[in-house]
């Protein structure tokens, strides 16, 4: 040790070499989808609209239609409308709030800071199947308390459907926030070009048999009930290949290259 | 220069460390060059002032340092290493480009929380780094939406300091500070330095950093016109030189062949002063002042420099 040195470096010599880890990142990104008023109010939307959807059923239904199951497929469409949502603003949002600045500085390697955010997603999309099933356990419980029939029924199939129908809804967000990189773009984009396309293959015959593998309307129908076949899940990706897999894949090099200011 | 702040890598070979490199970087938007092969560099325990009119591309390079602009041709390295190649910059580098560049519904301490987490650094530096820049509880508690300009600097420079990096590279830090801020700041940035950081930041007014760098480097219309310790640069700033009858004296300045620039406080001449005051013995004048130019010297040379480019100046 000298004893004449001036005074302690700024920075002791640390060598890093560790990456920030993906899972690290994983963390900070779900928490980004929280920390925000927007990204707050969104997730407590999602969590209330589950929840409106089973009390409007608690009302609608004949008693004895008020089982498990026909809460818990009601709840998945709105959550399935809200969750690209949150794939939208949780891309969107490092631009038009400009934070992408901070993020990209702290992460340069910007895809891994993409494969966190998509990671966020899934399991945000996961999470919100549990609320579907809390929700419809607690209709349940409502209707067998108000003389429903209030049966567990429940096809484990099911299941794994809706998880699929979410993390495909969330991605499919996730996908167009990243091929357009701004918040209402990215929303009416993504609200208006399935709808154009059911209402185009409705009206042009021609287009019909397209329509049927490509208007992911038609192609996640199957999703809401227990049974799919071979033949469904084909079309069922081939729809996703197109509107997921492809901008997905066409945001991330547009993200990769784009310049931040 | 004196050999204070250069450090050699811990076990390397006794090269110098240049914590800060940029060699030739040029950026092309079109046709237009926003820069034009800019060179300098930024060593261990100095404070380096890069000075330049709005749009002399300063931030551009400085986007290209940080990795978040692709050059055209160039390039820049940090604490040895491309930005993009660091293995966590936000333990290296403390990186403020925009103050305003955060999340409007975000508060002040989750934006350093989320730093903080994606760093890996311990979550009670988040508190102190607030405590450091004057952020209060209260402020921390508070949705940056609400922030003023000041507000969102020191937000920024404690986001800087978060990783304990040992370079810092700020853009325009002291904008929507009030004097008293600025004061602060110069402190810490000082104290920085000389605890063997490396600092390089931007500014449009030469006042702003005259105080605190120790390099100056100067850009216009993206091209780099002036580059050196700030004492060589004011040495070559010239002398001031005052008359009763300044009329005078220019003739008898003009007739002994040296250029004279009419300044506030009197005659800047690229002279030394013995020279201008044999001439103006000559012409049988009394001088009321004879000094080094220093700050007014440095003043003028700064808009000679930067004036002549910032007429073709272009926004990007």
């Amino acid at each position: 040790m000298t004893t004449s040195a001036p005074a302690p470096p700024a920075v002791a010599h640390r060598v890093e070499r560790h990456r920030p880890s993906l899972v690290r990142l994983t963390g900070v990104e779900l928490r980004k989808l929280a920390d925000t008023r927007a990204g707050y109010w969104l997730l407590i939307t999602i969590g209330l609209v589950a929840a409106a959807i089973v009390t409007v059923q608690l009302f609608v239904l004949d008693d004895g239609g008020q089982n498990f199951t026909d809460f818990f497929v009601p709840s998945l469409l709105p959550v399935g409308l809200l969750l690209p949502v949150l794939g939208i603003l949780s891309i969107t949002a490092e631009w038009s709030q400009r934070t992408a600045l901070t993020t990209f500085t702290l992460v340069p390697k910007r895809e891994r800071v993409i494969v966190a955010k998509l990671a966020a997603m899934v399991l945000a999309a996961l999470a919100s199947v549990l609320v579907s099933l809390a929700v419809a356990a607690v209709g349940t419980l409502l209707a067998r308390a108000t003389g429903g029939a209030g049966a567990w029924s429940f096809e484990a199939s099911l299941l794994l459907h809706a998880a699929v129908l979410q993390v495909a809804n969330v991605l499919m967000g996730a996908a167009f926030g990243l091929l357009l990189l701004n918040t209402p773009l990215a929303i009416v984009t993504y609200l208006l070009l399935p709808t154009l396309w059911t209402i185009v293959g409705g009206l042009v015959p021609a287009l019909r048999g397209p329509a049927r593998w490509l208007d992911t309307g038609a192609t996640m129908e199957p999703l809401f009930g227990p049974d799919v076949t071979a033949g469904q899940w084909g079309r069922l990706v081939v729809s996703l290949l197109v509107w997921m897999a492809v901008p997905l894949a066409a945001g991330l090099v547009r993200t990769l290259r784009r310049e931040v200011s | 220069m004196s050999t204070v702040g250069r450090s050699e890598w811990p076990g390397g070979a006794g090269r110098l460390i240049r914590m800060i490199d940029v060699e030739h970087l040029t950026k092309r938007y079109g046709a237009h060059p926003a820069v034009d092969d800019v060179s300098f560099r930024c060593e261990p325990g100095t404070v380096t002032g890069f000075l330049g009119p709005n749009g002399a591309g300063k931030s551009t390079t400085m986007r290209m340092i940080c990795g978040l602009t692709p050059p055209t041709s160039g390039n820049a390295l940090v604490a040895g290493l491309p930005y993009r190649q660091l293995v966590n910059p936000g333990r290296e580098v403390g990186v403020l480009l925009d103050a305003s560049a955060q999340h409007a519904g975000r508060t002040g301490r989750e934006v350093l929380t989320v730093a903080a987490r994606t760093m890996g650094v311990d979550r009670r530096e988040v508190a102190t780094k607030l405590d450091l820049v004057g952020l209060n509880e209260a402020a921390a508690k508070r949705r940056v939406r609400a922030y003023s300009l000041g507000m969102r600097q020191r937000l920024g420079l404690a986001l800087t300091l978060l990783g304990d990096p040992r370079v810092l590279i700020l853009d325009e830090p002291a904008n929507g500070l009030d004097p008293e801020g600025i004061v602060w700041m110069r402190g810490l940035l000082r104290d920085f330095a000389d605890r063997g950081g490396t600092v390089l930041l931007s500014s449009h007014l030469l006042r702003e950093v005259e105080a605190v760098a120790d390099r100056l480097v100067v850009i216009a219309g993206g091209r780099l016109v002036a580059q050196d310790g700030k004492d060589e640069l004011l040495a070559g700033a010239g002398t001031l030189v005052r008359a009763r009858d300044e009329d005078a004296l220019r003739v008898a300045l003009d007739r002994a062949g040296l250029d004279a620039t009419p300044v506030t406080g009197g005659l800047l001449v690229r002279a030394e002063a013995e020279a201008i005051g044999q001439a103006a013995a000559d012409a049988g004048l009394a001088l009321t002042e004879l000094r080094p130019a220093s700050g007014a010297g440095l003043e003028q040379l700064f808009l000679t420099l930067t004036s002549a480019a910032s007429s073709r100046e272009n926004v990007r």
